[in-house]
């Protein structure tokens, strides 16, 4: 039992390279989004929230495929990893977008006027100002987002990316023992988001004391 | 571009449509079967785990907890390929709809839980204090209140229960993902296929998130004065 449990986990490099890597894809592409999003300039708004809205209404997995199957014969050579990257970062940066929005809105118009009273240069307002109270309140938003991807990254497993999913259901058809197998991968997939979990608190604690007056 | 269409014509479109729709009314009744089954099991679920008294409690949380945990794909090929060997066969549409039962049941019993934390605890002291029983109080006071803080989350998780019946494609279930792809397996013409199957998926999802985005302002715009 414990050699099966191994077995599984052989994936878990998989699963966690997946998720963390189009996270961070995730987090880089969905500031850009955002900005694009609250930009003053109408067409540009417009142009963000169709672009988001319609990333977020097609599955995972259709990206999955669009990317790896309708990429992948005739145009370019892509592997199975790189295209749940791809799949999925797409999806993380349109999902990280509307986050980071959410911290932003939640910011209140005197902040934006202080600085301007103070006469800082944008670079400033941003690094100083803004992005400290817009990321504490995008971080639970984020955190819950990337258990999510975790689960998500299971879909890596229909393409031929050898995570626990994969694992798992190779050992099911080798053993016949599906009921135990499919328990422990649950259970991988649980233990490996406590950690995203308790970090999220953890952080969550530390920025909100700062600011606790 | 033009090479992602190469050799695709408009007949084939209409050829492929019947097919796909055919999965795509498939997709619609396992979301809706999942949704109409999982909610009332997930309102069980959220006024259960705050029992006290624990046998009713634990397995319900163990239940709740893997529901989420777990990826819905695992709980799909769990039910599918894992439960066969214990006895239990079932077909890929029942495997389909409970797996997606089961994740709909768990993931509704937290947002419904977080809707009736919501009421005022006075509330629950007016249903106290005029002499209610818990089921009376629960009925005409609690939930009604607790639901319609709720319904917006509802509805956009409801989004995602669709668009995760493409998961079912693993267990060659014939809805809509499975026919793109095996339209496209067998004429190569993977991505005008699954590009039309993305677009039945747009079709639906794109005005409910709307909906689900108006709705929330709206809830949220009532509560703050």
């Amino acid at each position: 039992m414990l050699e099966e449990f191994f077995l599984i986990l052989r994936g878990a490099s998989w699963t966690v390279s997946i998720t963390l890597l189009s996270l961070a894809i995730g987090l880089l592409f969905g500031f850009p989004i955002m900005l694009l999003r609250s930009s003053r300039i109408l067409p540009l708004r417009v142009l963000a929230i169709t672009v988001i809205a319609l990333i977020r209404a097609i599955p995972p997995i259709v990206w999955i495929f669009i990317v790896f199957f309708g990429l992948g014969t005739g145009v370019i050579n892509i592997s199975p990893f790189a295209a749940a990257l791809a799949g999925l970062g797409v999806i993380a940066a349109a999902n990280m977008a509307e986050i980071y929005r959410g911290g932003l809105i939640s910011i209140q118009r005197g902040q934006w006027e202080a600085a301007k009273a103070l006469n800082l240069k944008p670079i400033w307002t941003w690094r100083d100002i803004i992005l400290p109270q817009m990321l504490r309140v995008a971080l639970p938003a984020s955190a819950t987002y990337a258990i999510g991807l975790l689960k998500d990254s299971a879909i890596a497993s229909t393409i031929g990316v050898t995570d626990i999913a994969f694992q798992g259901a190779r050992l099911t058809q080798e053993t016949f023992e599906g009921l135990r197998i499919f328990a422990m991968v649950g259970l991988i997939y649980i233990l490996l988001s406590l950690p995203i979990a308790w970090l999220s608190r953890k952080a969550d604690f530390v920025l909100r004391a700062k600011v606790a007056r | 571009m033009s090479r992602l269409f190469d050799g695709f014509s408009w007949q084939d479109l209409v050829a492929w449509l019947p097919d796909l729709f055919a999965g795509f009314l498939i997709s619609c009744q396992v979301a809706a079967l999942s949704l109409m089954i999982g909610i009332p099991i997930g309102l069980i679920c959220a006024l259960g785990v705050q029992s006290l008294r624990l046998p009713i409690r634990a397995p319900l949380l163990i239940f709740v907890e893997i529901g989420r945990g777990a990826p819905a794909i695992v709980l799909l090929q769990f039910i599918y390929f894992g439960l066969p060997h214990s006895g239990l066969a079932l077909t890929p549409y029942i495997s389909a709809i409970a797996a997606l039962t089961w994740s709909t049941a768990a993931y509704t019993s937290e947002i419904i839980r977080a809707g009736l934390d919501s009421v005022p605890a006075g509330q629950k002291e007016a249903v106290l204090a005029l002499g209610l029983n818990r089921r009376d109080g629960l009925y005409y006071v609690l939930l009604p209140q607790g639901m319609r803080v709720s319904t917006p989350a509802l509805l956009g998780f409801s989004i995602l229960v669709f668009q995760s019946t493409s998961l079912c494609f693993t267990i060659t279930l014939p809805e809509l993902i499975s026919r793109a792809y095996g339209i496209g397996s067998t004429t190569f013409l993977y991505f005008p296929a699954l590009a039309v199957a993305g677009l039945f998926y747009v079709a639906v999802c794109l005005p409910a998130s709307f909906l689900v985005s108006y709705l929330e302002h709206r809830s949220s715009a009532e509560t703050s004065h």
